[in-house]
């Protein structure tokens, strides 16, 4: 029964990226992509992926399609035609998709225990973590604790791509810093006008941010952790940027705080691997946090996961102004 | 009464579907956007209801069923904004509601 609703949503999967690549308006192709992610996300859940289904809906369904209407609003609405050749193009699609199909023959089958992955650390992992981290949830002691190191790199990736984008984007003309009283009115007033989903929007925020304090700090015990908390908390502050236009939510939550946030937050991950050093441990090994090596574990993942819904709540955050900030000029 | 659970539960999700089922015919056969919305919000709203009463049954009284209440609640609050942000924006944007789609295609395309 599971294997027909794989079947069944990766065939929807591949309609939906047919239909991606044939149309022409990108409006289309941006709805188009969140259909995509949500569609992944179920099969990811199929999968028993629960944390990654939960980050690819936050971000993937979620996020990115703002991000991309965002990107949309600046650019045109239909994809100019291709002039390039076609026949090289398809050439060049078919032989990857042979060989793609070629190399699937070598893959072991679907749910085998013998299969390379479950034989190498992965049982150490299953088997270690009730008596050395002692949390239900494995995913996040192999992201948060035994490959610290890997999400530590995460982080520091998401910190320079909001950079990036801060220095390409940010550029702001200079006759903005003139008259800050003047330009605050002029902002387009979010869905000012629209009554009802001002009002149910309002209704919603504090709940949507609660359940990203939620999805936060129960990763331990649960599906979640910082991404995906980071991404709902960010959605939030998204829904009211929309709902009370984007200089209100400026004015809640200034740039200078985000950049904060970036740069906190990296920094917070970055400091609890040098305090174990300090503390007489290895970088990142948060045994040594407390008297107890189990509470120190739990400290140490708690601290980091911290770190990272702050710095990928600011990220996001960032980059959704930025590009507001340029379809106003 | 656990087979009278499990009847009810199978009667609620099967009408739920068709609802469902029905919406999607109706998004597809519908003339024009705002018909076309009123289709979808009958999956939004009837097919939800009945599908997560539905699954609710079967979850028991357990935090599972509380979650699936607080999904419906969220939902139920949602989806008819949605909808209504649809139907404003479109009318907004000069679309009026007795113009059939392929009248419309013409129009901009």
């Amino acid at each position: 029964m599971i294997v027909l609703f794989g079947v069944f949503l990766l065939t929807l999967m591949v309609i939906t990226a047919l239909a991606i690549v044939h149309t022409r308006h990108l409006f289309v192709a941006v709805i188009l992509t969140g259909i995509f992610s949500l569609l992944m996300a179920a099969n990811f859940f199929l999968l028993d992926a629960a944390d990654v289904a939960l980050t690819e809906a936050a971000i993937g369904a979620g996020i990115s399609t703002v991000l991309f209407l965002g990107a949309l609003a600046l650019t045109g609405e239909y994809e100019r035609a291709s002039t390039s050749n076609r026949l090289l193009a398809m050439c060049v699609v078919a032989v990857v998709t042979l060989i793609v199909i070629y190399a699937t023959f070598d893959k072991p089958r679907f749910g085998d225990p013998l299969a390379p992955v479950h034989q190498h650390v992965s049982p150490w992992y299953l088997e270690r973590t009730p008596e050395v981290i002692d949390i239900p949830n494995v995913v996040t002691a192999v992201l948060a604790s035994f490959r610290g190191y890997d999400t530590l790199g995460e982080v520091f990736v998401v910190f320079t791509a909001g950079i990036g984008i801060l220095f390409l984007f940010g550029a702001r003309p200079r006759r903005r810093s003139g008259s800050p009283g003047i330009k605050m009115a002029e902002p387009d007033q979010g869905l000012r006008h629209y009554l009802i989903p001002r009002v149910v929007g309002r209704l919603l925020i504090p709940f949507i941010l609660l359940f990203g304090l939620y999805v936060q700090f129960h990763g331990d015990y649960g599906p979640g952790g910082g991404f995906q908390a980071g991404a709902i908390v960010a959605a939030a502050f998204i829904l009211y940027a929309l709902l009370e236009g984007e200089a209100q939510a400026l004015r809640v939550m200034p740039q200078r705080l985000l950049t904060g946030l970036i740069a906190g937050g990296a920094l917070l991950y970055g400091a609890v691997g040098v305090a174990g050093m300090l503390l007489g441990g290895n970088f990142l090994d948060y045994s040594v946090l407390a008297a107890d090596p189990i509470t120190g574990q739990h400290i140490g993942i708690l601290l980091i996961e911290a770190g990272v819904g702050i710095a990928v709540t600011g990220v996001l955050l960032s980059v959704f102004h930025a590009f507001a900030a340029r379809g106003r000029h | 009464m656990v087979l009278l659970l499990d009847i009810a539960s199978w009667a609620l999700l099967s009408i739920g579907g068709t609802f469902v089922f029905i919406g999607g015919v109706g998004v597809l056969r519908m003339p024009n956007l705002y018909t076309r919305i009123h289709a979808a919000s009958l999956t939004d709203t009837m097919g939800a209801i009945l599908i997560i009463v539905g699954v609710m049954l079967q979850a028991g009284a357990s935090l599972a069923a509380i979650k699936l209440a607080a999904i419906l609640l969220f939902l139920l609050l949602t989806s008819p904004t949605a909808s209504n942000a649809l139907a404003s924006a479109a009318l907004l944007a000069g679309l009026r509601p007795g113009d059939t789609v392929a009248s419309h295609e013409e129009q901009s395309g």
